[in-house]
């Protein structure tokens, strides 16, 4: 074991080496680039042996990575934004084959307009593709969220691809303390991928990605994906009691910080969720009774987590850094639907949007959010979900459509 | 916990810097966080790094608001709005300067309230990015100006950072890390840790409700050609092409066609005319022209001499 400082793109490769890779097909896009940079210097000085192939696309990269998975090599990708959504065809596609493989998606806005820094738009069009998040808040969670993702993929009551999931800018090119394991305990936690169950042998023909007409079959399969995946909410808790007992490193589908006697409750995903952490730590030395939970796991969705956490819970701050055009916060929605219409009070959810492109979400800004939806519980009522963005901002914006000219169509507007 | 930001030109070794700042932190014991920000990346174009360090676990991210140090290798981005190098000072932040100035010009010239140390420019270079040892000259001025680790901890940080570089850059570097850590031994723990934003009393944020726009305003849209002008590259020269008119032989297409950022314009005397607001200093130019009427001179000395042309 060894503590050294590494960027989130460091610990990803860190991760696939360690993992074991064989198979990895690459194709470049920021903020990704880093990690098969890394992995590949690795390669070519001969401390990795894996193989190593560039595709012309991520959507051959994705099909490349999948087909290879079924014959049963352990495989590694990573993408990120427009690489994602360019693929998204066989991300769909390589799920409904079982196939088992982890993919690193590195977090930023989609166009248009087009961005650089993060938010979480481009993983959650993945969210229903059949491959599994796992979201990570720091740069020793993207290296262990790599192992532990490995282990849920090929575990037989599950075996789906899974996403790791960590945010560009804030912890691609961040770097911060993180535990490498030595090779050893890792082997013994993720021992070489066993390909016994997914029946590809040298001489026995087997048929990938059939056709079938007709909705009795389509449904049947599809709706196995589902059940499989449901299964990895118990399959990612064992897989994480052992990640604690190798490592010392405790996982939880849902993390919880200082909720036990909350009565507010913040909830965000990645690695803005740090920044929340922040704010309980301050906000309780004011004396608030606060506290922060983030998913992990965001496919399967752990839902029975979320209503145990937050029984008997006044209020919720949903801050997604994500927008669903014409509804809203995605995990807003997500969480409603997981309280709605089970026993016990439901808390008051206030929705917050934030962070979109890589917006900063201030100090302030999160205690404010804490102080309205205080006001929100003492009068029983959400108010609507709220753009964070100042009177500043709009300004800033209305300078550069100054320059963009845009202030002399004003006429035609009416 | 310590919040720096280094502010210098991509190329100008900025990144490594934060990184051999945040490695010593680290061996010392402390909890780390180091980054580089670049916007679109390009040499010459302003950027930052920052370093976050503190005895707990860090949990805040992203830029930095409120520094406690900031250091400036290139005093050339003090005056350029796109640098932002005094965003969110405050009268405790300690301001590093490498200049050939004195406290005293900048402190009055930008009304600083904090204290400003100057690191003299000791290496000479005609062009700024070729200032080879400013990156370790900067982050050992800051780690004494810190004086929370021992010269040895940093020298063992700078020996990591730069160890891909080969043994022979390491050794050279380090007599001018050296030279500029002996230089700050007065002023050692000037800089001292700033606190959080306590949540007792705060700013409340102005947030404002989005109404609609038409998609004729609201859509990502440039309504009108060359807008891109305003966005004055020039300021990413840090050497400037000029043309020699005694042997600018006027065949009018060569250094014009091969501008890469077409600021060659050919007047209608034939006479070719660089657009400094937006020439970016790559010397395209200087290497196609056939009869070598381009030169090359530093910009700094340029604008010098320009402003004594004025006053004259």
């Amino acid at each position: 074991m060894k503590r050294t400082l590494l960027t989130g793109n460091g610990a990803a490769a860190w991760g696939a080496r360690l993992a074991g890779v064989e198979y990895l097909p690459a194709f470049p896009i920021t903020p990704q680039t880093e990690i098969i940079e890394t992995i590949a210097r690795w390669i070519d000085f001969g401390e990795m042996d894996c193989r190593m192939v560039t595709l012309d696309s991520e959507h051959s990269m994705i099909t490349a990575a999948g087909a290879a998975a079924v014959t049963g090599v352990r495989v590694f990708t990573a993408t990120s934004s427009q690489g994602l959504l360019y693929g998204m065809e066989m991300l769909y596609t390589v799920a409904g084959w079982r196939a088992p493989f982890v993919l690193v998606n590195v977090s930023r806005g989609l166009a248009s307009p087009i961005t650089l820094e993060p938010d979480h738009n481009d993983i959650l069009a993945a969210r229903d593709s059949g491959f599994l998040q796992l979201h990570c808040a720091t740069c020793q969670e993207v290296l262990d969220c790599i192992l532990l993702a490995y282990r849920l993929a090929e575990d037989e009551r599950v075996r789906l691809p899974v996403i790791v999931n960590l945010d560009g800018f804030y912890l691609s090119f961040t770097r911060e303390p993180v535990e490498i394991p030595d090779a050893e305990s890792v082997a013994r936690f993720l021992p070489p991928f066993d390909p016994e169950n997914l029946g590809f042998r040298a001489g026995a023909p087997l048929s990938e990605a059939v056709a079938v007409i007709g909705g009795t079959p389509y449904s049947y399969f599809r709706y196995q994906s589902h059940l499989a995946a449901l299964n990895a909410v118990d399959v990612f808790a064992e897989n994480a009691a052992a990640f604690a007992q190798a490592f010392g490193r405790t996982y939880q589908a849902v993390e919880a910080y200082h909720c036990d006697d909350a009565e507010l409750v913040f909830v965000m995903m990645g690695s803005f969720a740090t920044k929340a952490k922040e704010a309980v730590d301050r906000l309780r030395e004011a004396g608030e009774a606060v506290g922060l939970l983030r998913p992990v796991l965001l496919r399967p969705f752990p839902a029975a987590d979320f209503r145990r956490a937050l029984s008997g819970k006044k209020g919720v701050i949903v801050v997604d850094q994500n927008l669903s055009m014409g509804k809203g916060g995605v995990l807003h929605t997500e969480l409603a639907s997981a309280l709605y219409g089970y026993p016990g009070t439901t808390p008051v959810l206030v929705s917050f949007i934030g962070g979109l492109g890589g917006r900063d979400i201030s100090a302030e800004e999160f205690y404010e959010m804490h102080a309205v939806t205080r006001q929100a519980v003492s009068e029983k009522r959400a108010p609507a979900p709220r753009l964070l963005y100042t009177e500043v901002e709009l300004r800033e914006m209305k300078k550069i459509q100054a320059i963009a000219r845009v202030q002399g169509l004003k006429e035609q507007q009416t | 916990m310590y919040r720096i930001r280094f502010h210098g030109r991509g190329g100008q070794g900025m990144k490594t810097a934060s990184r051999i700042l945040g490695t010593a932190f680290f061996h010392a014991g402390f909890e780390v966080q180091d980054a580089p920000r670049y916007g679109a990346e390009r040499r010459g174009a302003p950027m930052f790094a920052y370093v976050r360090a503190a005895r707990q676990t860090i949990n805040e991210r992203g830029i930095i608001r409120h520094p406690d140090l900031v250091i400036v290798a290139d005093d050339t981005l003090m005056g350029t709005p796109t640098a932002a190098v005094q965003q969110g000072i405050t009268g405790q932040t300690v301001m590093l300067i490498h200049s050939s100035e004195q406290a005293q010009v900048w402190r009055s010239r930008l009304n600083l309230a904090g204290p400003v140390f100057i690191l003299p420019a000791f290496e000479a270079a005609r062009d700024r990015l070729e200032l080879r040892y400013i990156g370790t000259a900067c982050a050992a001025a800051a780690a004494r100006l810190i004086g929370v680790f021992s010269w040895s901890s940093l020298e063992k940080a700078l020996r990591e950072e730069l160890a891909g570089l080969g043994e022979s850059v390491v050794e050279k570097n380090l007599p001018h890390a050296q030279q500029a850590y002996d230089l700050m031994e007065s002023h050692q723990g000037t800089v001292t840790p700033g606190a959080a934003v306590t949540a007792e009393s705060f700013t409340q944020p102005k947030w404002i409700d989005l109404s609609f726009e038409s998609a004729r305003r609201a859509a990502p849209a440039i309504h009108a050609a060359g807008t891109s002008e305003q966005m004055k590259t020039g300021l990413w020269r840090t050497m400037r092409p000029i043309i020699d008119r005694a042997h600018c032989k006027h065949c009018w297409w060569v250094c014009s066609t091969f501008c890469p950022d077409g600021v060659i314009q050919v007047d209608a005397a034939g006479c070719p005319q660089i657009d400094y607001a937006h020439c970016k200093g790559c010397m395209v130019c200087v290497s196609q022209c056939p009869n070598h009427a381009i030169e090359v001179v530093s910009e700094q000395a340029a604008q010098l001499a320009e402003k004594a042309g004025e006053s004259k």
